[in-house]
């Protein structure tokens, strides 16, 4: 186990250098220059001004000299400024990170509670009326463009009912938790209707081969509840690997989350790679990019050790170190 | 019991047979984008601030966008770009995938660990914020002459290879499983007996036999590709106006959505029926060419 540990988290250290080299060679190569175009704002700078301020922040040495000193910098917890924020990198990073999780931890939650009961609904009527309608939800799920279904929740709820604000993480400061809520509800509710669909494909699948299982028999057999024989006994094997499966979409969920984010102007990490990216905010978009293969990374580790606690017949030798 | 099984069965073929027909006709009207707009005497570029968002009309069934440009006409050009995006990018994804599923499966040990640790890295990657960064890339400071850079069909190339150059893991995983268990078979160790080299086994007995896997995997990576350029579009980085496509159309969208609600709600939905009718097809060619998942297990 702390060979395994240790060796994964080895790799993922690894993984997380090479990334850092091709997203500052990537970020390198954006348009346009950071002190360029705060000259290009600004008709008092004189290009004296510029060469300073470029010299200042190191913008005049070479990229791989530029790399090496955000490295030791980095290892020694300093991520540098902020060039929209005008604040230090994990100033700006940490309440947008509690945010995305906020967001990401609710429509999780959400989607898990409908597509538990739905998958395991389906899977015990496979081929039924019902098994294909949910069948159907699950591919309309599936399909939508995100960023449309946000469109579509914000053109009924806030512009046609005004029901719900369009907008935003509700007002600054606010007094109370329930003051924020309604802000919460459209990009939940996109985000849970994005992932439902696959979650209840996983859930089904996977009960479908468990309650084939001889165990499922003996359990009917010895005379269990039906309730019994499929909640305790088949979906908790039916577990392994949709929790695996979901463990492993953890990149995905970033992914989701930019869009989210960026259609419902809500402080998290998704808006906050896409702004810093397009607003060449280096320092940012990178501990922002790292920060996301980290939790990738993580999610990676985090299904093949439940993988092995979950189940009894693998051991840790075994898994891929 | 026999004969409802087979109505299911039937039924959910049919889907599948729909969803097919659906694809052809939007295909067929996509590339008669150019004789709709003959027929309706309007021009898809002709910019007419007089007629912004007008409502639909004999001249403009569906009505115009917010530079008075034909909506219709302008889906239908934007349908060619994302259809075009969504197959070639499948297509270049699935070579590459093949590619690779077939020599990790085929000579196993350190080249299969090494291929597929390479892919498990691919897939554990930020996707979309990478290909932010990747699409957003200045290709002048690569050396590309910046009159190729900046041509109209240099975006739809671009989004064909970066969509291409992460999409094609799906497929050799698949490949892969596939070439595993197609080389333990007794015609392919047959031809070894016989002496038939490396390159011939798994062109001419591993391929025909990982076929089926490798179409199921790139239609369903076909819908994959066609949200990824419609976000990325979207958001401004994949396709660039004026050249149409279902993403960048629906760009400004967010801002109109109170004036001009029907701007929001056509192109995302030709996105929405176009991806979920590659996922049935994909689907019902899963059923109909792999025996063993015929329960739809």
């Amino acid at each position: 186990m702390t060979r395994f540990l240790l060796s994964r988290l080895l790799q993922a250290a690894v993984v997380l250098l090479v990334m850092s080299v091709l997203v500052t060679v990537l970020l390198g190569l954006m348009p346009g220059d950071p002190v360029d175009l705060m000259a290009a704002g600004n008709p008092h700078m004189t290009p004296a001004d510029v060469a300073r301020l470029k010299a200042l922040h190191g913008l005049d040495r070479p990229l791989h000299e530029r790399y090496l000193n955000w490295l030791s910098a980095a290892l020694r917890g300093d991520f540098g400024h902020s060039r929209l924020y005008s604040q230090p990198v994990l100033a700006v990073l940490a309440p947008r990170l509690v945010n995305t999780l906020l967001l990401l931890g609710a429509a999780f939650v959400l989607a898990i509670a409908v597509a538990l009961p739905l998958g395991v609904y389906a899977a015990r009527r496979p081929h039924s009326l019902i098994d294909d309608a949910v069948n159907l939800f699950c591919f309309a799920g599936i399909s939508i463009p995100a960023f449309w279904l946000a469109l579509l929740l914000i053109l009924l709820f806030a512009v046609t009912l005004g029901w719900l604000p369009a907008s935003g993480a509700g007002p600054v400061g606010a007094a109370a938790w329930w003051e924020r809520l309604p802000y919460f509800v459209l990009p939940v509710l996109t985000l849970t209707l994005a992932s439902i669909g696959g979650y209840t494909r996983y859930v089904r699948a996977s009960m479908l081969v468990e309650l084939r299982q001889d165990y499922v028999r003996t359990a009917r057999a010895k005379g269990l509840s039906e309730r019994q024989v499929v909640w305790r006994h088949a979906l908790r094997n039916a577990f392994i690997p949709v929790v695996t499966i979901v463990a492993l979409e953890f990149g995905t969920l970033f992914s989701g989350a930019l869009v989210t984010e960026t259609m419902f102007a809500w402080p998290g990490m998704g808006k906050l790679i896409y702004d810093s990216i397009m607003g060449n905010d280096a320092n940012v978009a990178l501990v922002a990019l790292l920060l996301a293969t980290a939790t990738t990374l993580a999610g990676n580790l985090m299904a093949d050790v439940a993988y092995a606690a979950l189940d009894p017949r693998i051991t840790f030798r075994e898994l891929r170190t | 019991m026999r004969g409802r099984r087979f109505l299911r069965r039937f039924a959910r073929h049919r889907l599948a047979l729909a969803s097919a027909v659906l694809l052809a006709l939007l295909t067929l009207a996509a590339v008669a984008a150019p004789l709709v707009e003959a027929a309706l005497g309007v021009d898809q570029t002709a910019v007419s601030l007089l007629d912004r968002f007008a409502p639909p009309s004999a001249e403009h069934p569906l009505g115009t966008d917010e530079l008075g440009r034909d909506l219709l006409v302008r889906l239908l050009y934007g349908g060619r770009v994302s259809l075009f995006v969504g197959v070639a990018a499948a297509l270049a994804a699935a070579l590459i995938g093949t590619g690779v599923g077939l020599l990790a499966g085929f000579f196993g040990g350190r080249t299969d660990a090494l291929l597929m640790r390479i892919t498990d890295g691919m897939i554990a990657l930020p996707l979309l914020p990478l290909l932010i960064v990747l699409a957003a890339v200045d290709l002048t400071r690569l050396g590309v002459p910046a009159s190729w850079a900046g041509a109209e069909d240099a975006s739809l190339l671009r989004i064909v290879a970066l969509v291409a150059l992460f999409g094609w893991t799906t497929v050799a995983r698949l490949v892969r499983g596939a070439t595993l268990s197609a080389r333990r078979r007794d015609y392919v160790l047959a031809a070894v007996a016989l002496g038939a080299g490396s390159r011939r086994i798994m062109l001419a007995h591993i391929l025909p036999n990982v076929a089926a896997p490798a179409v199921v995997a790139t239609t369903l990576t076909v819908g994959n590709v066609i949200l990824l350029e419609s976000v990325l579009s979207f958001l401004g980085l994949g396709i660039q106006p004026p050249l149409p496509s279902w993403g960048n159309m629906l760009t400004g969208a967010q801002d109109l959505v109170t004036t001009a609600p029907w701007l929001a709600v056509w192109p995302g939905l030709l996105i929405f029926v176009t991806v979920i009718a590659v996922n049935l097809l994909g689907d019902g060619l899963q059923d109909a060419l792999d025996p063993r998942t015929l329960g739809r297990a």
